[in-house]
């Protein structure tokens, strides 16, 4: 299914004050592929997910979701392609309602009645969370929040999955509750995240920004081996491959300067 | 700031109130706004000196409160907070009416003190009402009853996020407050300065959080309309408590109850 590709051209994005967040990012993520970008802050992961969507316009280069490149006629159809899900949950759950929430992107696709309905059972059913429905999102827990996030995206349908740091915020327990969820998806899914370990448990590739560019695009264990590229993007290794420096015996390694 | 966090909360649980389940609450919240609707226009229609022609419309709140299970002592209290702000309203009518217009034996009562004590009574009325109102309905269905009823959808639309991010925004600023205090060690801290710049950012944290939300409900395929989901009906309870209702204001209005119990009860006497 050719829907399910994101393409990445020579992306190029200067903001009107002139500074360039992202210098030439080409990359190409085919069906059904889990994909971490990573990235120091303000290496342009987020501007680069803005443009997925089309929120934010290209200065140069092209974006082809599927079968479509991006531009104003395609939007509306790219828009129910990539299910966009934030970082705060608190800006993508404005309804009254978490029922409402849901059914907000259904509705706007143009569906209606019992179809409305099933859909917005059927998310809230994937994500675990049917016993919300009727409460209004200010009344959520942190996990709950984010769990309904993602609801109100699955229920139009996307074919990828594009996720704005998952598991920020969360408890050690609701975390390895979405990663236990994310993991069941069959979409194509691109994650940006600081969480290094669950990019090391979710995502088999992973494409590393620095200041605006790909300095790196591989399988997710080769890259966290290389310690020279991870430290020269402010960067470490995940925890899981640190070994644990209380149980070796080893002294915690110090802050490096300049950092 | 404390203070406005706090009530925030009390009134998310005037919300909460909303999620009971009695026969008043079942009922459409279209009959319900219009009911309060003519509740209010009937009390503040009366003339300003009138006093007692308002006690018979306390039978409204006190009828709804016990059927739909409202705590009345709750309610008391919010209205209680309320009315400070009537007074400050009223207080000078005393001083600039002087002219007697009921005489208690040898005491006189003037104009200017009626009216104040119209004012008090009538603020009580109308701020109860809408507070039940909120009880009995909650707001987002007002708001979808407001539309229904033909408010522009800009409007109903806007209470709607006004509502919801109400609570956002007061964590927000409580937030920003506590930050404050903790640093001012007791004293004023910058005095009225700082309160300035932390406002200020309260508004551009407010600036970007609205863009985020647009971002995200253009994510979700947001072309300018909101649709809505809810197919209520307007059934023939809802027309008979609406009816029903509103003809008791009307009763209230034209016919003076008080007087008229007044009269029964000397006639009987007599």
């Amino acid at each position: 299914m050719s829907h399910h590709i994101v393409e990445v051209k020579d992306l190029r994005h200067a903001y009107p004050d002139g500074t360039e967040a992202l210098r030439g990012v080409s990359f190409r993520i085919t069906h059904g592929e889990s994909v971490a970008i990573i990235g120091a802050n303000g290496a342009g992961k987020s501007t680069l997910l803005l443009h997925l969507n089309g929120y934010l316009a290209t200065s140069q280069g092209s974006i082809r979701i599927g079968d479509f490149p991006l531009n104003k006629a395609t939007l509306p159809e790219i828009r129910r392609t990539v299910g966009m899900v934030f970082q705060d949950p608190d800006d993508q759950l404005f309804m009254p309602t978490v029922f409402d929430d849901v059914a907000f992107g259904p509705l706007n696709l143009g569906l209606a009645g019992d179809e409305v309905e099933a859909r917005v059972r059927e998310a809230l059913a994937r994500v675990g969370a049917e016993h919300l429905c009727d409460k209004p999102p200010y009344r959520l827990s942190g996990g709950e929040k984010k769990r309904v996030a993602i609801a109100t995206v699955l229920a139009m349908a996307p074919d990828i999955l594009v996720m704005d740091e998952p598991t920020s915020g969360l408890d050690p327990f609701a975390r390895r509750q979405l990663m236990a969820l994310l993991r069941d998806f069959h979409h194509t899914k691109i994650f940006t995240s600081h969480d290094l370990d669950m990019v090391l448990e979710l995502c088999e590739r992973t494409i590393v920004l620095h200041e605006g560019e790909v300095r790196a695009d591989g399988p997710t264990l080769e890259i966290f081996r290389d310690a020279a590229l991870l430290a020269a993007c402010r960067l470490e290794k995940p925890f899981a491959m640190q070994g644990c420096p209380v149980c070796n015996g080893k002294p915690l390694s110090p802050i490096p300067e300049g950092g | 700031m404390a203070s406005i966090a706090g009530t925030v909360k009390d009134f998310r649980q005037l919300d909460l109130l909303a999620a009971g389940d009695t026969g008043i609450h079942r009922l459409d919240a279209r009959a319900k706004v219009l009911v309060t609707l003519a509740f209010i226009l009937a009390v503040v229609s009366l003339d300003k000196y009138e006093l007692a022609a308002l006690f018979p419309f306390f039978l409204y709140p006190a009828v709804l409160m016990a059927l739909a299970d409202l705590p009345v002592f709750y309610i008391g209290r919010k209205i209680l907070v309320v009315l400070p702000f009537a007074l400050m309203v009223g207080i000078f009518n005393p001083l600039f009416d002087q002219t007697v217009l009921v005489s208690l034996g040898p005491l006189g009562i003037s104009g200017g003190w009626l009216s104040c004590a119209s004012i008090l009574v009538r603020s009580a009325l109308t701020v109860g009402a809408a507070l039940i109102l909120v009880g009995i309905t909650g707001f987002p269905a007002i708001c979808q009853a407001l539309d229904q009823l033909g408010l522009p959808r800009i409007f109903t639309v806007q209470l709607l996020f006004l509502y919801r991010y109400l609570f956002v925004l007061t964590e927000e600023g409580s937030r920003t407050a506590r930050a404050r205090e903790l640093r001012a060690f007791g004293k004023k801290g910058l005095g009225l300065r700082s309160y300035g710049s932390l406002l200020s950012h309260l508004l551009l944290r407010t600036w970007l959080r609205a863009e985020r939300i647009h971002l995200a409900m253009l994510a979700r395929g947001f072309t300018g309309e909101f649709h809505s989901r809810r197919t209520t009906r307007f059934g023939g309870r809802d027309f008979i408590y609406l009816a029903g209702w509103s003809g008791v204001f009307l009763f209230f209005r034209l016919v003076n109850v008080s007087q008229l119990l007044g009269a029964i009860v000397t006639g009987v006497l007599g």
